[in-house]
């Protein structure tokens, strides 16, 4: 029987390594993802979970671990945040080249400077182009789910990336919620034991990470993204048989009350499900006001989210982030390139907020569709407009 | 299958070569010829984490490899890092008994500067973590892949493209990091410094430092004649040099206890050594003497060590 329980984001990632009997966790402390690493420890230490913890000296060295640890043949698992994963960005390519399936969460922060502990989506999208299948959550049941489904799409010997579970600092890495925990007979179901097909071993010797000249590494690297590209149908194989075993079905793109409606507002993580009551609130006012959250971040799901979108005239995108002197936050670039090509599209609205913690309340989100249906209709001068800055934002042009 | 060994005087040398011929080393590398004898002295049952740097690009540029036992290479400053998650992970596989139990060896190799320098912090953790693993060091004292630039490994007045000597510069101002010191001060079980041209020795070392349970570390002194502007075939000779003179004298430090594996009645003076090297031809005669006083302090300190550990 499954259970209910209430857990933290960062208690849920790590009860389901447990669940997913990893064999190797490497893990240097940050805020706000230290209860991730702290939990695992616990489990080892009162024998809960067999598996090496190993206490690194460093992010690099975290993620260098798991990169060892994965070539012979070990279900792998780390955590980071903020300048964390910033700190490890060279080796979190190498994961994603030498098609190591190691699983991380990130408890999103954002970067210095001004230093903050607190959430932004700066870290996730510094990571953006590695070539992780990243996913966001919107609360800690996802964080559990989006967990063991990391380890089954990755270790897919179709697929053989690293994932990559973005869930918000403290919003939900220390925030308490209700969610359901499974069995392990069920877990067992969804998630095979891991085989890795190129484990290093005496027995047949191999070489992993020979160097690559002009004369090979471009079709190396298209090699690998043609693969990257293809993982997203094992990622909907994924979400279809976790549905079918725990009950809860996911979707690339997760669309919230967007029949007939002619605004969506665009989220990703934590915000998605405070937007849902401004969405509630305004389809009883007679509103046609609707949500899409990008749940799959990488590789990007295009065709689910321009379905998601193609009836629409507005769409507001909500970043969490700055792409400084870019065109507006990533996630609105993103999908204006993605959107562009198409006959019918929605005119795109970009706003950001809530960076480095910035609280965003139900009247921001009221705002944001409201100011953001005023600028579709009349235009506006600026590339972009913020949510909650004090003082009067102008300058963003291109 | 039987193993085959060559036998010189007393040793036995494995006749098999788990570095395969045709990689891209400079004629006359120190390296190469100080990988292929550790090689010899592994075996096969072993796993290698390799740094970026010369030995790297030697001998793994895709489809070739050089390597025929199990080898990974990712970056430059994490092999220690990364060995120390392939050692983790047999470990409980086979506990676990998801692989069956063998005694497979983790090897990190790195040069002076993936080593001294920006590898430093991950073998520092590697160390402290304790580890099941061997380090071996290739220094050939500077960063030679990238073309000669100083590293912190780069010995006192040698001339490097980055540290030259000119007009105003004797070339390298700084003393070289004492790198064994730092891993002894780790309290690991076995740190050693070795060197080709005691092909004997280096095996006997590295073959020490696999088989010890826990950290262990060799420094291996690399002759490089592309860097140190030397004749190709002298390579051997500098190296036993470098060892009589008491710049690079091979010694153990076995559970923190000293001793010297050359011991010299007499050392033959550093200008021996030095005279042969284009990067310290420009050395005017005071700082030759500066270097030699220097190698005189520092193996009478060593001699003490010595002298202290078989008290």
């Amino acid at each position: 029987m499954s259970k209910r329980v209430a857990l933290e984001a960062s208690f849920a990632t790590a009860e389901a390594a447990r669940m997913a009997d990893v064999d190797v966790v490497a893990a240097y402390p940050i805020t706000p993802q230290t209860h991730v690493p702290e939990r695992l420890a616990e489990m080892v230490a009162n024998g809960e979970l067999k598996a090496a913890y190993i206490p690194v000296e460093s992010e690099h060295s975290a993620m260098s671990a798991c990169l060892g640890a994965a070539a012979v043949g070990a279900r792998t698992f780390t955590a980071t945040a903020g300048q964390g994963l910033e700190l490890m960005h060279e080796v979190v390519y190498v994961a994603s080249s030498m098609r190591y399936p190691v699983v991380m969460a990130i408890c999103n922060r954002a970067l210095s400077a001004p230093l903050s502990v607190w959430c932004d989506h700066s870290d996730a999208m510094a990571v953006r182009d590695t070539g992780w299948i990243q996913v966001f959550c919107q609360n800690n049941q996802e964080a559990f789910d989006m967990t063991l489904w990391a380890f089954r799409v990755g270790e897919d010997p179709k697929v053989l990336f690293p994932v990559m579970i973005h869930f918000d600092g403290f919003t939900l890495s220390h925030v308490t919620e209700p969610m359901i925990l499974p069995e392990q007979s069920e877990v067992d179901t969804f998630l095979p034991k891991f085989q890795y097909p190129f484990a290093l071993n005496p027995d047949k010797p191999m070489t992993h990470g020979a160097f690559g000249l002009p004369e090979i590494y471009s079709e190396t690297k298209i090699a690998q993204e043609v693969a990257f590209r293809k993982s997203k149908d094992v990622a909907i194989q994924g979400f279809k048989e976790f549905g079918d075993i725990f009950g809860r079905y996911y979707h690339l793109v997760e669309s919230y009350r967007t029949e007939d409606a002619k605004t969506l507002l665009l989220t990703m993580g934590s915000f998605t499900e405070t937007a849902k009551i401004v969405i509630d609130r305004k389809r009883d006012n007679g509103e046609m006001v609707g949500l899409v959250s990008l749940r799959l971040w990488r590789p990007f799901p295009f065709e689910e989210f321009r379905q998601a979108v193609k009836n629409a005239e507005t769409l507001i995108v909500f970043d969490r982030c700055i792409s400084s002197g870019g065109p507006g936050g990533p996630v609105s670039s993103e999908v204006r390139a993605a959107l562009y090509d198409e006959k019918e599209k929605p005119r795109v609205v970009s706003f950001i907020g809530g960076l480095g913690g910035r609280d965003m309340s139900l009247s921001d989100f009221e705002y944001v569709i409201e100011r953001g249906n005023e600028i579709a209709e009349k235009g506006s001068e600026e590339l972009f407009e913020t949510v909650g800055v004090r003082g009067k934002v102008t300058g963003i042009r291109g | 299958m039987e193993e085959k060994f060559i036998k010189f005087g007393k040793n036995l040398v494995p006749i098999e070569e788990l570095l395969a011929p045709g990689h891209s080393f400079c004629i006359g590398c120190g390296e190469a010829l100080a990988l292929r004898l550790a090689c010899k002295a592994l075996g096969k049952n072993v796993i290698i984490a390799n740094a970026t740097g010369c030995m790297e690009i030697c001998t793994s540029p895709f489809p070739y490899t050089s390597w025929r036992v199990p080898w990974m290479h990712t970056l430059f400053e994490n092999t220690a890092a990364e060995i120390s998650g392939a050692e983790a992970g047999l470990k409980i596989l086979m506990e676990k008994g998801k692989m069956p139990e063998k005694d497979i060896k983790c090897v990190a190799i790195a040069g002076d500067g993936g080593t001294s320098d920006i590898g430093l912090q991950a073998l520092s953790g590697a160390f402290e973590r304790n580890h099941d693993f061997l380090y071996l060091c290739f220094d050939n004292e500077a960063y030679m892949n990238t073309g000669i630039q100083r590293s912190s490994a780069t010995p006192y007045g040698a001339s490097t493209t980055t540290a030259p000597a000119g007009k105003f510069s004797i070339g390298q101002t700084t003393q070289k990091k004492d790198m064994v010191a730092i891993a002894v001060a780790h309290n690991i079980p076995y740190v050693a410094t070795a060197c080709p041209s005691y092909p004997f020795d280096l095996i006997n070392k590295v073959k020490k430092g696999a088989e010890i349970k826990g950290p262990a570390y060799v420094h291996i002194l690399s002759v490089c004649p592309t860097g140190w502007r030397i004749a190709t075939d002298i390579i051997i000779e500098i190296g036993q040099l470098a060892v009589e003179t008491g710049i690079f004298p091979l010694y153990e430090v076995e559970q923190g206890k000293y001793k010297l594996n050359v011991d010299r009645p007499k050392l033959k003076p550093v200008e021996e050594y030095l005279k042969p090297q284009g990067r310290y031809r420009h050395l005017p005669k005071e700082e030759i003497e500066k270097i030699q006083e220097r190698v005189n302090q520092e193996y009478t300190r060593l001699k003490a060590k010595v002298t202290a550990s078989a008290a």
